[in-house]
């Protein structure tokens, strides 16, 4: 960084700074002029576009702390005022929740393309490595996030991750009690975890410079994978790189959006907008989707170590380093495999009988009588954390296992074959990760889990001796003539990109039946991404990005992961303490009713807002609050200034201390909120058989199905099936989880009398209510979907010029 | 590098010939002013873009929703005595509210307002026919402080009304500044009067 080799620059201004601190010699050298391989593909944007991501994840953060407040008492109820107060709130948390997802998107394509062409090998070891240890950082940083709203998924998400550390002997519990600051996930967890949210996207950001810092100093890889050689193979940094890495960001801008604006809740939970309760743990939980292939081997470790497991892995270790790791086995060994193989058996058979067909009746004899079957070397809670944090130490030493010296899979027709193999094996692990663990998903994610620590243990070390390799081109510059068309591997792995999440987490169709649940999910494994556009969240989705997803991810060839979920056990009505309801299935599909809100041009029908609040008003206020909405806010149902004023001076405010210190009651304003009918959650439980009637304003979004599954759930009373045993306060609801649900029907045909002539049927009521709470929810909905609609507009020409200004900037050079 | 690659070097430069386009008057062949064009719509949607995207991020440390709402205080005057002063909050400012006596009355509407530092006749800061009533946000003008004043043991400085202990400011009974380095009166805030005992502030 010395000043010797320095260039005058003309402006004097430039010139002044530049002489005393030599900044723009460095960018000028490191970013202008860099020499750069000249065949890079899009893969190569997404370095660029995760150093983007990190940006707009640190000032979208850093203005979101403006306003949070970090405390168990304020955390919700700070979120939800920055959804409904503060001045584009809305869309400030919707890109830093959606943002998290899409950092994670470009940062797993960036680790695979490094995979792929080799990046990690000499003399990029230590590059790699620093990539592998942001991973690491935005995974902590990214779990910290999700905990900071303070849902029920941030709650329970944050005590088992916590508990994962309970795992290790002796000191794990010590370490939990003081990871919590408490005895439980509670105020000062929080507390640390914002503190530490905010510190760590600063970290990541420094090891990112070490990381650009590192690439600098041994140049970049390229697809072909080998050195470059003379000038005739680089393209200086600017414009080359520059404008091509803004054209592919601007596309990648373009799904990020579309996400954010039209679909802003299809990669978070439900149950997250239900505020965080120690006493109920959602049925059914599941960590954010890019912890899903690691959360899937941390439960694929279902047994515990026994004898007889230890000395069958033992040996099949040794069998393992001699074969795939030696070129040769030694003599000995060589000559004794079949003894080992025999002892294997024996030690094996056992081993794998203990762990994984315990439960099955038939074999109960045997598996009981197994000498010392019950001795466990390690328990099974150990075993899942340390295959879990194995699982991603192996990438970190990948360098030192890989030895193989050609470096890009395009010349390593086995290793390509491999490394593709485990990216499948990574997305079903992420399929595993989604859904319960039982029935077939669990010895899946067990046969998965050996393929992965496979391919890393085995079968790499296996190709460094043994696979043949296709000719290396001489240099890049001679290759590059036989290059395709790099456009096409762009949109394939937008497709791809695009495809994953929405296929696999998009929750699709409403909850199979209880019983039927299994059978189900099996017909929904090839379901292609539309499939899963089911629920009004997907189908709010831009449909032409929809399609052009399904389309190119099929064009990939990579299996798209089946539709996610299904809100099994999605314990939807955990404050309810209405349901006996054990499995929390809904049983029956939920009626898919036409909105005027869903598509990406939907707005809310003003009329019918203005019934379902008198619905509301006349009928649900009696038992359930809607303390998030102000009188204010009905202005956006079409309410005059004056009507509102009516309307809240309806209502009694309890106000005070005034000058005697005695509290008094005044008329509403309409900057009071709707009140609470009981005074707490105890009172409201005690008034309605044990039952808390939940507050109204988030119910759309905290519920699976949304608006439908309101409406399903209002209409959905009927007489209950013979035989079936219903308690005095109970009643049968098709829709409801577990069906046995504390609330009465609520309406009853001609209870409300509608002004406009509407028909007061129960159906125009629970359509018109369900329309009324779905605004409750969600009242940014109309300016965000203009927003987006603009926003997408705009990155579309953007992203056209930008493809101008490439292409003729490259003209040159094609 | 051994070939220039720049787009500066691309494109051939018609200066001299004479054109029908009048492309010659720049020395721009048509290509590279197709080409200019391109890049500066390109560099335009650019700062656009960022404008635009910057603009929500400051925007949104204006006052949200809920505290805009919330701007309005109704206070009751019935109980202040003449004499007496209550402090009430509206958008978290102290307001002071003074019952004048007729003496104090008299005594702000006596003052030659050509001599005031920032001049204004008694009548300008009060509403008419409610002369008693003299309602200003309290934080000097200096610096942010709030004066003393309000409570009957209080310094009230040299003319009878506030006076601020931070860097010395003496304000009159009309609130306005007579002494000290303070460069206007106190501010009055908008109010109105609800009825004869009733005000609401903004």
């Amino acid at each position: 960084m010395g000043s010797k080799e320095r260039k005058a620059f003309d402006n004097p201004v430039i010139e002044w700074v530049d002489s005393r601190l030599p900044v723009f010699t460095m960018m000028q050298k490191e970013y202008g002029v860099f020499p750069t391989p000249r065949n890079f593909n899009y893969f190569w944007n997404f370095g660029a576009i995760a150093m983007v991501m990190l940006v707009t994840m640190i000032i979208t953060g850093i203005t979101l702390a403006m306003h949070y407040n970090p405390s168990t008492h304020g955390a919700f109820d700070s979120v939800e005022r920055i959804m409904r107060d503060v001045n584009g709130g809305w869309m400030i948390r919707y890109l830093h929740a959606n943002g998290a997802s899409f950092f994670f998107i470009a940062v797993y394509i960036h680790i695979f393309r490094g995979l792929y062409y080799g990046s990690y090998k000499q003399p990029r070891e230590l590059l790699w490595i620093l990539g592998i240890i942001i991973f690491l950082l935005m995974m902590a940083t990214a779990f910290m996030g999700y905990v900071l709203p303070w849902g029920q998924m941030s709650f329970w998400g944050a005590t088992v991750i916590t508990n994962l550390f309970s795992a290790i002997p002796l000191v794990g519990d010590s370490i939990v009690t003081l990871l919590w600051g408490g005895f439980s996930v509670d105020n000062p967890t929080l507390n640390r975890f914002f503190a530490l949210h905010f510190l760590l996207p600063f970290v990541i950001f420094a090891v990112v410079f070490l990381h650009v810092w590192a690439l600098h100093v041994t140049g970049s890889n390229n697809p072909l994978g080998i050195d470059v050689k003379t000038e005739q193979d680089t393209l200086p940094f600017h414009p080359y790189y520059t404008m091509k890495d803004t054209f592919g960001l601007l596309v990648f801008l373009m799904i990020y959006v579309a996400f954010t604006f039209f679909m802003p809740n299809s990669l978070g939970h439900p149950d997250n907008y239900i505020e965080a309760n120690p006493l109920v743990t959602p049925a059914h939980i599941v960590p954010e989707w890019y912890f899903l292939p690691f959360y899937a081997i941390l439960r694929a470790i279902t047994f515990d170590l026994t004898i007889y497991l230890a000395v069958a892995g033992a040996i099949g270790a040794v069998l393992v380093y001699q074969y795939a790791w030696k070129k040769t086995p030694d003599k000995i060994v060589a000559d004794n495999v079949l003894i080992l193989l025999a002892v294997l058996a024996l030690f094996g058979i056992p081993g794998a009988l203990l762990a994984f067909f315990k439960d099955v009746e038939a074999l109960k004899v045997i598996t009981d009588n197994i000498p010392l079957g019950t001795l466990s070397l390690m328990p099974a809670k150990l075993g899942g954390v340390l295959a879990m944090f194995g699982s991603i130490a192996l990438l970190l030493v990948l360098p030192f296992i890989d030895t193989h010296p050609v470096r890009s899979a395009r010349f390593r027709p086995w290793f390509k074959i491999a490394v593709l193999t485990l990216l499948v094996v990574f997305v079903i692990l992420g399929v595993c990760g989604s859904k319960p663990a039982e029935g077939y998903w669990v010895p899946l994610a067990q046969i998965m889990t050996l393929a992965y620590f496979g391919f890393f243990l085995a079968v790499i070390p296996f190709l460094n001796n043994n696979e043949p390799v296709l000719r290396l081109p001489d240099s890049i510059h001679q290759a590059i003539h036989a290059a395709p068309k790099a456009v096409i591997g762009a949109l394939l792995a937008i497709g791809l990109i695009a495809g994953m999440p929405s296929a696999a987490f998009a929750k699709s169709e409403p909850a199979p039946p209880a019983a039927a649940a299994e059978e189900k999910a099996e017909e929904a494994v090839p379901a292609t991404p539309e499939a899963a556009t089911g629920t009004p969240e997907a189908t709010d989705a831009d449909a032409a990005a929809t399609s052009e997803e399904g389309a190119e991810s099929a064009e990939t060839g990579v299996p798209n992961p089946p539709p996610a979920v299904e809100g099994e056990g999605h314990a939807a009505e955990s404050e309810h303490h209405a349901a006996a309801a054990a499995g929390g299935h809904h049983s029956v599909a939920l009626p898919n009713e036409h909105w005027s809100f869903s598509g990406p041009f939907g707005t809310y029908d003003r009329a019918a807002l203005q019934r379902g609040f008198q619905v509301y008003k006349q009928v649900c206020a009696a038992c359930h609050g809607l303390e998030r909405i102000a009188f204010r806010n009905l202005s956006a149902l079409g309410y005059t200034e004056a009507q509102i004023k009516t309307i809240a001076a309806e209502y009694t405010i309890t106000d005070g201390p005034d000058d005697e210190g005695e509290m008094f009651d005044r008329p509403g304003r309409p900057s009071d909120h709707f009140k609470n009918p009981y005074a707490n959650d105890n009172q409201a439980k005690a008034s309605n058989n044990g039952a808390l009637p939940p507050d109204l304003s988030l119910i759309v979004k905290a519920r699976q199905g949304g608006a439908n599954y309101l409406y399903g759930i209002l209409t959905g009373y009927e007489t209950p099936p013979p035989g079936t045993e219903l308690s005095s306060t109970q009643h049968w609801n098709k829709y409801f989880p577990g069906n046995k649900i504390s609330m009465p029907a609520p309406l009853i045909e001609g209870a409300v009398a509608y002004e406009d002539g509407s028909p007061t049927t129960v159906s125009q009521y629970a359509h018109d209510v369900a329309q009324f709470l779905a605004w409750a929810s969600e009242p940014e909905m109309e300016v965000r979907k203009q927003t987006g609609i603009k926003a997408l507009l705009f990155l579309a020409v953007f992203a056209g010029l930008m493809y101008a200004v490439k292409r003729k900037i490259w003209s040159k050079v094609h | 590098m051994s070939t220039d690659h720049s787009p500066e070097h691309q494109g051939h430069t018609l200066s001299g010939e004479h054109r029908p386009d009048g492309y010659e008057q720049t020395g721009l062949s048509a290509q590279e002013t197709r080409r200019d064009f391109l890049f500066l719509t390109a560099a335009a949607f650019g700062a656009v873009g960022a404008g635009s995207v910057a603009w929500p991020f400051i925007n949104q440390m204006n006052p949200a929703a809920d505290t805009v709402a919330l701007s309005t205080t109704e206070v009751n005057l019935a109980p202040i005595e003449v004499g007496q002063a209550i402090t009430v909050m509206w958008q978290g400012k102290p307001v002071f509210i003074r019952h004048r006596t007729p003496e104090e009355i008299s005594e702000a509407e006596s003052v030659d307002v050509a001599a005031l530092r920032d001049p204004q006749t008694d009548d300008q800061r009060i509403h008419e026919g409610h002369k008693q009533w003299l309602i200003l946000v309290g934080i000097c003008t200096h610096l942010g402080c709030v004066p003393q004043g309000q409570k009957s043991t209080d310094v009230k400085g040299e003319f009878g009304g506030w006076f601020c202990p931070c860097h010395g400011s003496h304000y009159d009974t009309s609130g306005r500044i007579r002494k000290g380095p303070a460069p206007k009166n106190l501010a009055v805030p908008k109010y109105e009067f609800l009825s004869d005992t009733n005000i609401r502030i903004g």
